[in-house]
């Protein structure tokens, strides 16, 4: 079990290595000067040129990796070229909102999708899972955006619940933050949960045609303690590995979200930080992307070592 | 009243009749075997009783255990029969535990379940059947999981499963068909010690007629859904009035006419030499600095065959028979020592250098299901071994040479394209056959190939087997851990045991008068027919 936590864990850290390797370079390769950028297209060359001392641009490629990789590591990203904040504070601006949602989102997602599989599988063939996986289909095909268009004309225009977008802030409160979140969290959940309950589903119709599902049936067990006992540990797997994907998705994918709703989340930053050449704060938050989809990945992984005893083998 | 009645069952599944008008019973205390090819209804008759038929299974008929109406029963009456009154244990061991289950917990499940035990009482019970079916603390404790045991263990663990509350009456579908002999033998004698202790129903389903022989009171034989005939068991086989009954005995004891035994003599060139050949596997690390012991798969073997010599490797799972073969067949590498095939040393070759020696040597895979990719037509997985080719034949020639191989194994060049799941088993054995000798190979080993046929397919495929030998002069290797084979179609045999080959000589001598202990073994394990027929009838005096 240690080994292969350890090795996983080695893995992990590899992959932040060869990213940031990545990352570095191909922000190094694109075109656009950030000190030209900085002073705009009027400045003197003289001037960019000082700029480019000051931010540490005429030092050779090496040093400055090694320069940015440490301040990665001690939480110094640099200032932002457009902003000339510290790019910690934009981010973790951000961050506090963007990982609420997500976390809100994949809690919403998994307690939708689990019941839903399991009950269709239970149910295979029957009306029930027919309309239940047709719910799902349609899930998966509409596009979140239009989906949080219409909650929005639902609960915000038309019953006036929750506000229509915007966020105010945790500092207003934590139940008028979580109101702002509830929306985009459900249209960000209920296309994820679709995918999740159809995965959910055809893994646990595997399971059931098990032989150790005959065996439980053999004890006398009724189907329905089965599935639960039997079936759904075993049909975990692939459900997790989706978990995880969706997890990273939800933490960065949800721009368009974010702009429907209006939300300063980390999707909005990134878009605006390229748009703008505000290169340094692109590659911080593609960093801490790249930093935490390993750390899911390394709880997914985790996770299976407890559902599934054979992979606590040292190989 | 016996235990169980089962009178004029009919089953169907989608339209499709399955079973017609069976008639069964058994008694307390009784073994009845039930018998018949695959397809014949054996399982389909044992799941009805379990009332765990498919969904679109649909039966009629009586079926009375213990006087319940079990077609007519409610689900929850059903759930109250199933692993208590009436337990069951399957063929496939390795899958019929839940992998993510320690044993204990499996075990305790079915007891909280009837008892409404407490978990520590559950337990306590748990494992006193698993001590009883022979799987000590020690060794086996409740934490331990499935993966951690091997087939035989696991199969003690669903006895222990199906037996842990005494049931009346115990189905067993082909208990012992994915164990090797001695585990077979053990396996059968715990069964029917549990049936004496508990006074047991025990309803035994097998395709082996020795080994319902040598456990069955009585035995009911079916074919195509149909009961063929029932009775006593020593009386039913020895006289054999039944025209079916015969022809299932007479299958299973089948041995093929060979023109040419002992292949070319005389003392030309050895065909294949193996010299002090050993495997070694990585092991398992025990700990995280030391570097882990390696596991000796095959332990210093050498030996030689002459060409159109028929050899059998003999030996129970596991002892590295197949591993062996991998390496003869340069598909492993070993880790020390030489093999020559043809005068050619194989060991430390690149791919390119084996094509000639590739081109002489072929394989015949235990599963006629599995070996085949059912996505292509016959003629292309047939003449797949033909890329060994100096020169790639065109299209015509591939044809011809396809038909020729077809027709060489009884199937019609018609057959080239067809795909493989319009074939039975025992055509599917055959087209593997096929493809092992359109290239007319020197070698042929055939790893267990008749283990997973029906009796009477088995008969024909060993013919198929002797008639090539003697026509076109193929050696064989034979790997099987089935004596009866052995015996029937091999000049030689190799006892292989813990990787080292502890006994070798002509077939019957061997097998005749072991002299190893492993062989003894094997030997005294072997279900066999005859001596089985001959023990009943003198126990019955």
């Amino acid at each position: 079990m240690t080994a292969y936590l350890l090795k996983r864990l080695l893995i992990g850290l590899a992959t932040l290595v060869v990213a940031s390797l990545v990352v570095f370079g191909v922000l190094e390769i694109l075109p656009g000067d950030p000190a030209r950028l900085m002073l705009g297209f009027e400045a003197t060359e003289d001037a960019i040129q000082a700029l480019r001392v000051e931010m540490g641009l005429d030092q050779p490629l090496l040093w400055r990796y090694l320069d940015w990789v440490g301040g990665l590591l001690t939480l110094d990203f640099g200032r932002s070229y457009t902003y000339s904040v510290p790019v910690i504070d934009l981010v973790s601006e951000r961050v506090v909102v963007s990982l609420p949602l997500a976390l809100i989102a994949l809690t919403l997602s998994t307690a939708i999708a689990i019941p839903v599989g399991v009950f269709s599988a239970s149910r295979r063939g029957r009306p029930a899972d027919t309309i239940s996986m047709g719910a799902a289909q349609v899930g998966v095909a509409v596009p979140n955006f239009w989906f949080a268009l219409l909650l929005i004309y639902v609960f915000a225009v038309w019953l006036r619940l929750v506000p229509a977008g915007g966020f105010p802030g945790w500092s207003a409160g934590a139940w008028p933050a979580l109101k702002a979140l509830m929306l985009p969290a459900v249209a960000l959940a209920l296309p994820q949960a679709a995918i999740l309950a159809r995965v959910t589903r055809s893994a646990l119709l595997e399971v059931l045609g098990e032989d150790y599902i005959r065996t439980a049936r053999a004890k006398g067990m009724p189907r329905r303690t089965v599935l639960w006992r039997h079936a759904l540990r075993n049909a975990m797997i692939p459900v997790l590995t989706i978990l995880g994907l969706q997890f990273a998705f939800l933490l960065a994918g949800t721009i368009i979200i974010e702009n429907v709703f209006y939300l300063p989340g980390l999707g909005r930053l990134v878009f605006q930080a390229i748009t703008q050449r505000d290169l340094i704060v692109v590659e911080s938050v593609v960093m801490l992307l790249v930093a935490s989809v390993i750390v899911v990945n390394l709880l997914v992984d985790l996770s299976y070592a407890l559902v599934d005893p054979r992979l606590r083998v040292n190989r | 009243m016996s235990l169980l009645e089962i009178e004029n069952l009919s089953v169907e599944i989608d339209g499709t009749p399955i079973l017609r008008d069976i008639d069964l019973t058994i008694d307390q205390g009784e073994v009845m075997g039930l018998v018949g090819e695959s397809g014949s209804g054996k399982s389909i008759t044992a799941l009805t009783v379990m009332r765990l038929l498919p969904y679109a299974a649909r039966a009629a008929g009586r079926v009375s255990f213990n006087g319940i109406d079990i077609l007519a029963a409610s689900e929850d009456q059903m759930c109250a029969l199933r692993g208590d009154d009436i337990g069951m244990v399957f063929q496939e061991p390795m899958t019929a535990l839940n992998p993510v289950k320690t044993i204990g917990e499996q075990v305790a499940e079915g007891i909280r379940w009837h008892t409404r035990a407490n978990r520590a009482d559950a337990e306590a019970h748990a494992r006193r059947i698993l001590d009883r079916v022979g799987l000590p603390e020690s060794k086996f404790p409740l934490s331990c999981y499935p993966h951690e045991l091997s087939g035989g263990q696991r199969q003690r663990v669903v006895i222990a499963i199906a037996c842990a509350l005494k049931p009346k009456l115990l189905i067993a579908d082909e208990p012992t068909t994915a164990l090797d002999v001695v585990l077979q033998k053990q396996i059968l004698e715990l069964l029917r010690d549990l049936v004496d202790e508990n006074r047991m129903g025990l309803l035994l389903i097998s395709h082996d007629l020795a080994v319902v022989t040598d456990m069955a009171d009585r035995i009911t034989v079916m074919r195509h859904g149909e009961v063929m005939e029932s009775g006593d068991t020593a009386r039913t086989l020895s006289e054999q009035v039944h025209p079916y009954t015969r022809q299932l005995a007479q299958a299973s004891m089948h041995v093929p006419v060979r023109a040419k035994p002992h292949g070319v003599s005389g003392s030309g060139e050895m065909l294949l030499e193996v010299k002090n050949v050993s495997r070694d596997y990585p092991g398992r690390r025990t700990s995280f600095l030391r570097k882990a012991e390696p596991l000796r798969a095959v332990d210093n073997v050498s030996f030689s065959m002459r060409p159109g010599q028929s050899t059998a490797l003999v030996g129970r799972s596991g002892c590295g028979k197949s591993t062996l073969a991998r390496m003869i067949l340069a598909l492993d590498k070993s880790t020390a020592g030489e093999i020559r095939f043809t005068g050619e040393t194989l060991t430390g070759k690149d791919e390119a250098a084996l094509k000639p020696a590739r081109r002489n040597m072929q394989v015949v895979f235990q599963d006629p299901y599995g070996s085949f990719n059912p996505r292509h037509k016959v003629e292309r997985l047939v003449a797949e071994p033909l890329h060994l080719l100096e020169k790639k034949p065109n299209s015509a020639e591939r044809r011809e040479k396809v038909a020729a191989a077809l027709h060489e194994v009884g199937l019609s060049p018609r057959d080239m394209d067809k795909y493989p799941h319009e074939f039975s088993g025992g055509q599917r054995q055959r087209l593997s056959i096929a493809r092992a000798i359109i290239t007319r190979p020197k070698l042929v080993v055939a790893d267990e190939p008749v283990s997973a046929l029906d009796v009477s397919i088995r008969a024909q495929i060993l013919d198929l087997f002797a008639d090539l030998n003697s026509r076109l002069g193929v050696a064989y290797l034979f790997i099987t851990h089935d004596l009866t084979v052995a015996r029937a179609i091999t000049d030689d045999v190799m006892v292989m045991h813990e990787g080292k080959i502890v006994e070798s000589g002509r077939t019957n001598d061997v097998l005749d008068h072991p002299q190893s202990e492993a062989a003894k073994a094997l030997v005294a394990a072997a279900p066999d027919l005859h001596r089985a027929i001959a023990r009943r009838l003198q126990e019955q005096g």
